[in-house]
């Protein structure tokens, strides 16, 4: 099957670079920021943003994981997989929570993240950062801060490592 | 909501029940101890409530006294937001002579996804799961099974000890009536544990050779050797049978005081599933001393609950999953067949 690569893993860096340079100037600075990856995919580009906060404004942004399978409102539709336990440390009452994901598609992950936080607290604000923005939104949800926006089939799969950004047809 | 009833003799294809330790093998305990991390994060937090079940109905049957395994039952469908239902056999119509399985599908008929089983009988969770056109959990039945009981236990060793593969188990007391230990004993081996029974002859089931464990009769031997000590309650009614002397002397041979605690390894773990009788199989201060897990099993029930629940209902088997996508339109089935983006 095709796989076309769309980002490097110099580019995924930079863009994320750019991202955190973005965030900075949207809240003015890092205070009360909270940063929070979407299990599985987003956790590890919120770990990556979290390091460039630090290099950039000198702070460290708290960072942490979530897992949205118990909110999907898929559940019974397809088997669901609960990935890895959710480590949100502390109150999220008054801070600016980013939620982090590899891919924004239907938007449906995004509103059970949502329906989780609330759990957590009533942060100040919610934003979202995606690497890819592959369109197909099925709910009125939009992200804030985009790493590449993708126009792509429903049929094609979007990986989204380390090692950069891979477009390719699903089996 | 439950999918319309099949043949009720038959029960439907390709429903997942809970009835034995040993329908999950060793990677369904796994995936459910793993599932079981997730639900104790849930726990902690100040909303320990997850809509994952939301709309399904879980009943508990109880034809037979419980009161933590069902309040424990209970809480975790709560907190997954399904419905209950609870039934039990004191205020119902068993009293007034109906049978088991009219009773049951009584209950059925109301639509309920899951059923939640304990009876007095063994075999009885098997029978409901042909019957009922729901997921069915064995809560106990008779002196045959108790598995989210032994799947807690696992979850409580896991996580003191770290693992469970290679660790010694000595599981002391009434063997011979005990769906504990039966369930316990299969869950132990399937993960890779050595299970030492200690028990009176009187106490130990007649095909004990064939359980593949190590039997032994003086518990002061097998102390110092193992990592866990597992105690099973005393039923006093075993002592009116004439298989006991006195529940004295089952205290000074086979009851762990504080004095044997002591010649216990210093990481050894001391459990106990409850009710305990003081003085009896556990010495009267024993309970209270660090190395004892009795409330952390009692808090990890309502995980592992969740996790068998979530497990039964929320990961449906591909089978419905598959019809259910199929009656969708074409690109809504392509959004489903994703799982690593929306």
């Amino acid at each position: 099957m095709p796989r076309v690569e769309i980002m490097d893993a110099e580019a995924l860096g930079r863009a994320l670079r750019r991202m955190a340079h973005e965030i900075i100037e949207r809240n003015d600075g890092t205070a009360d920021l909270v940063l929070v990856g979407l299990q599985t995919g987003g956790v590890f580009l919120a770990e990556r943003l979290a390091a460039l906060l630090a290099e950039i404004d000198g702070t460290d942004v708290p960072c942490g994981s979530l897992d949205v399978a118990m909110h999907r409102d898929d559940i019974g539709l397809r088997p669901v997989l609960v990935q890895a336990p959710t480590t949100i440390s502390g109150d999220l009452t008054g801070r600016i929570l980013v939620l982090v994901d590899d891919v924004l598609y239907t938007g449906r992950t995004v509103r059970a993240a949502l329906d989780a936080v609330c759990d957590f607290g009533r942060p100040r604000a919610v934003q979202l950062a995606v690497m890819v923005d592959r369109g197909h939104r099925e709910l009125p949800i939009r992200a804030d801060y985009v790493g590449k926006n993708l126009p792509t089939r429903r049929d094609e799969m979007v990986d989204v490592s380390d090692r950069g950004v891979v477009l390719g047809a699903t089996v | 909501m439950s999918k319309p009833a099949t043949d009720p003799l038959t029960g439907s294809g390709g429903r997942r029940h809970l009835l034995s330790v040993g329908d999950l093998g060793s990677e369904g305990i796994r995936e459910i101890l793993r599932l079981a991390d997730s639900f104790a994060e849930v726990n902690t937090r100040a909303i320990p409530k997850v809509p994952a079940l939301r709309g399904r109905t879980v009943a508990s049957l109880f034809f037979e006294d419980s009161t933590r395994t069902r309040l424990s039952f209970e809480t975790a469908a709560k907190r997954l937001s399904a419905d209950t239902a609870t039934f039990s056999a004191g205020s119902s119509s068993l009293s007034k002579g109906e049978s088991l399985r009219d009773t049951a599908q009584t209950v059925a008929a109301m639509g309920i996804d899951c059923a939640v089983v304990r009876h007095c009988s063994a075999g009885v969770a098997v029978q409901l799961s042909r019957w009922l056109d729901a997921a069915v959990i064995n809560a106990g039945d008779g002196c045959h099974e108790h598995p989210t009981q032994a799947l807690l236990d696992c979850y409580t060793i896991r996580q003191r000890l770290g693992d469970i593969e290679g660790r010694r188990v000595a599981i002391v007391g009434d063997i011979a009536h005990s769906r504990v230990a039966r369930s316990l004993v299969a869950a132990l081996q399937l993960l890779d544990a050595g299970v030492t029974l200690v028990a009176p002859a009187t106490l130990l089931p007649p095909a004990v050779d064939a359980w593949g464990v190590g039997v032994s009769s003086r518990i002061d031997d097998v102390l110092p050797r193992v990592d866990v000590v597992y105690l099973l309650r005393l039923q006093h009614e075993r002592q009116e049978r004439a298989l006991l002397p006195s529940l004295r002397e089952f205290h000074e041979r086979f009851g762990l005081s504080a004095e044997r605690v002591r010649r216990l390894a210093d990481h050894a773990i001391v459990m106990h599933p409850g009710p305990m009788n003081r003085g009896v199989e556990i010495g009267p201060e024993v309970p209270e001393m660090a190395c004892t897990t009795v409330a952390e099993q009692v808090a990890n029930g309502v995980s592992v609950r969740m996790a068998v629940l979530f497990w039964l209902l929320g990961a449906e088997p591909a089978a419905a999953a598959a019809a259910d996508v199929e009656a969708s339109p074409a690109p809504e089935r392509a959004s489903a067949a994703e799982v690593s983006s929306g």
